[in-house]
């Protein structure tokens, strides 16, 4: 047995983790019990990637199959990781249509949560640009699902959380870029409303969303810098540089847990004024930078989930749909505020509608805030909760490790639908997460 | 065919022979995958071919079956500028002390495979005046220990042979490397109680054999703690050694 957690370190479970190495050995591996889940790089914060009792590594599977540089299909095992897509296609001019605020996610684990980008608003999810997947059900049939083939499967895989069965192949469309660099205009908006009429006004940019300071109260409650974005042309580069930026691994880790303290109000209020102060003073003009800070500005301090310390941190994530969104939106950050303890990782953005049955996507906007698991956070999340629900909002599952199931069937009615359709793949329930236990599952 | 550096990597469907493609792949030079499976090499010649845009051709190579190789080495359509042996088997030791045939496959797995090919290959290169030979051997070689000494004496035997070899190619401008990489967490360790400190990826190993191959080293021990834990390992008298649980 192996100890596993998410990136947030938040529950630690003990799994029996499997690595397989063949697409036979996958099916043995969830054939063998029910309680099985797939995970890829374990970037979903909570349990959504450890299985209810046996957890099945896909790193392993990270071969390209194929690339036609015609239309911009390629064809890859489920185990290939973002990073390694912008590595091998960038340089050649083509870059995935969606990006999640960290490159090191796999491809399964991507088309499984529906990963969104700063793109969402106008472009959609990660799985818009899936053509189809190759997928082991729990009852152990290989089958290839897409729009046209078993579309039922298809819908319910993209965003599924991994529930519909093991992602195995998966063929996506990459987009043409003439440079890996994007032109970026900051706008600092001093106040909620002005960060929304920001954010709102960015509805034509292809890449938005806001930086917001959680701890700002009174009138600076919801001050944000929006960070609007487009694919920077050739001509648009400064002389000299290269069409397609480095994208270096980290190069600083954060190489202990930091005792839990080291994020308090004093040290992030502090970190948030001068955060705040520097943007506002780039605000106003536009300028080209590389696409590496521009989509993972976190992706450059490897292992920064141990700023948190030994006992993790959660990160609550909701979408308000858009009518009566200020006023939620403004509770929320208001009660945060009042606490004190939220980190510096706060972002507001606008989503469009989800693909997927149980995509987390709709119409409106979503907050994302981390908390250090200590105290009454839990307590003080389920109140955050009952806002969001009265709203008609609803929480990601790849960020999630402690919503209550009325939370969660509150905020996503399909959810019958989808398990009917699980059903039908998967009548033995193999398949089944930590997550699932907790939220899905008959019990 | 192109006018790029070629590697031939033998084991090629291994974490570590697979890792050793991509780095060089990477780095530019064409690649040649060879092991018994055929059929399973295909794929990783793909995922290359598609990666990093080099030619990249599948051969069967059967390390026991010693009696191909002067066949498998005529049939390759060049001689590579670098050949790396990765091929080697674990075995189980405690089954290797009672089964002769276990342990004379483990022996013939790890060295005598392993030192035919590559003494093979140093002469044609010798006869062309260049390339570079290497071979994966292990830190097990360094010293028999009671828990794998069937393992560890063939790796021995196997990095005297290197060490022999590269004495004798150098003179005439060939160079042989020898990897010793510790801990490595592959398929072939799977289930083996690894201490975390001491293990590295795949991947790591592969970066180490190009830079190795490029800097001309001569034996690398791939994390730079084994060298110290091997040397305290080498320098313990047998009178201690033999009382100790290793």
């Amino acid at each position: 047995m192996t100890l596993v957690s998410g990136w947030g370190r938040f529950p630690v479970v003990d799994t029996d983790l499997q690595r397989p190495r063949s697409f036979e050995a996958v099916g043995d591996a969830v054939a063998a019990l029910t309680g099985s889940v797939a995970r890829g790089n374990g970037r979903a914060y909570g349990d959504a990637a450890i299985g209810a009792a046996r957890t099945v590594a896909m790193t392993g599977f990270d071969r390209v199959r194929s690339f036609d540089p015609a239309t911009g299909r390629v064809r890859l095992e489920a185990g290939v990781l973002l990073s390694d897509l912008i590595d091998i296609f960038g340089p050649r001019g083509f870059l995935p249509f969606v990006v999640p605020g960290t490159r090191f996610v796999s491809v399964g684990g991507a088309i499984a949560a529906d990963v969104h980008g700063k793109n969402h608003h106008c472009e959609g999810g990660f799985g818009r640009y899936v053509e189809s997947i190759l997928l082991r059900t729990g009852q152990g049939e290989t089958i290839e699902v897409s729009r046209e083939q078993n579309s039922d499967a298809f819908f319910a895989t993209v965003g599924g959380m991994g529930l519909t069965g093991v992602i195995l192949e998966a063929t996506i469309r990459l987009r043409r870029v003439e440079t890996g660099w994007i032109r970026e205009r900051v706008i600092a908006a001093s106040d909620l409303d002005a960060a929304m009429r920001a954010l709102d006004a960015g509805d034509t940019a292809t890449y938005s969303v806001a930086w917001i300071d959680c701890v700002a109260r009174g009138r600076d409650l919801g001050r944000s810098l929006i960070y609007l974005g487009e694919h920077a042309g050739k001509d648009e580069l400064a002389d000299g540089a290269d069409a397609f930026p480095v994208g270096k691994n980290p190069g600083l880790s954060v190489p202990i847990d930091l005792p839990s303290m080291t994020l308090n109000r004093y040290s992030i209020r502090a970190f948030n004024e001068l955060y705040y102060r520097m943007g506002a003073r780039r605000a106003g003009g536009s300028h080209v930078v590389s696409l590496y800070p521009y989509f993972f500005p976190l992706d450059s301090l490897g292992d920064w989930n141990r700023i948190y310390g030994k006992r993790g941190f959660l990160q609550h994530q909701c979408v308000i749909p858009e009518t009566g969104a200020r006023a939620v939106l403004g509770g929320i950050l208001d009660r945060v505020a009042r606490r004190g303890d939220a980190s510096f990782l706060a972002v507001l953005k606008k989503l469009g509608q989800g693909d997927g049955i149980l995509s987390f996507p709709l119409p409106g906007y979503t907050l994302a805030l981390d908390f250090p698991v200590k105290g009454d956070i839990l307590s003080f999340l389920d109140e955050i909760d009952r806002l969001v629900v009265a709203a008609g909002g609803r929480l990601y599952l790849a960020k999630d490790a402690r919503q209550s199931r009325t939370t969660f069937e509150a905020g996503y009615p399909a959810l019958r639908r989808f398990n009917a359709i699980r059903k039908s793949l998967d009548p033995k329930g193999n398949i089944r997460s930590k997550l699932s236990q907790r939220l899905f599952d008959e019990v | 065919m192109t006018s790029r550096k070629t590697v031939l990597v033998l084991g090629g469907s291994s974490d570590i022979g697979r890792a050793a493609a991509r780095a060089f792949a990477k780095c530019g030079y064409d690649v040649g995958l060879a092991g018994r499976d055929v059929a399973a090499l295909e794929p990783d010649a793909a995922d290359l071919r598609v990666r990093y845009s080099v030619d990249v051709d599948v051969y069967r190579f059967d390390v026991l079956d010693t009696a191909s190789f002067e066949g498998f080495v005529g049939s390759l359509p060049a001689l590579p500028d670098v050949v790396i042996s990765i091929v080697g088997l674990l075995g189980t030791q405690e089954s290797a002390q009672s089964d002769l045939a276990h342990a004379t496959t483990i022996m013939r797995s790890n060295y005598e495979g392993p030192s035919l090919i590559l003494g093979l290959f140093v002469e044609k290169f010798l006869a062309r005046g260049s390339g570079t030979l290497v071979g994966v051997s292990s830190v097990a070689g360094d010293r028999g220990r009671a828990s794998n000494y069937v393992y560890g004496s063939a790796k021995a035997g196997f990095s005297a042979f290197l060490s022999g070899l590269r004495a004798r190619a150098g003179r005439g401008g060939v160079h042989v490397v020898t990897v010793k990489p510790g801990f490595v967490r592959t398929k072939m360790t799977e289930g083996m109680k690894l201490i975390g400190p001491l293990t590295v990826e795949a991947p790591v190993v592969g970066d180490a054999i190009l830079r190795a191959v490029e800097n001309k080293t001569d034996v690398v021990y791939v994390s730079g703690k084994w060298r110290l834990v091997m040397l305290i390992i080498k320098t313990l008298p047998e009178a201690v050694f033999k009382k100790l649980k290793l």
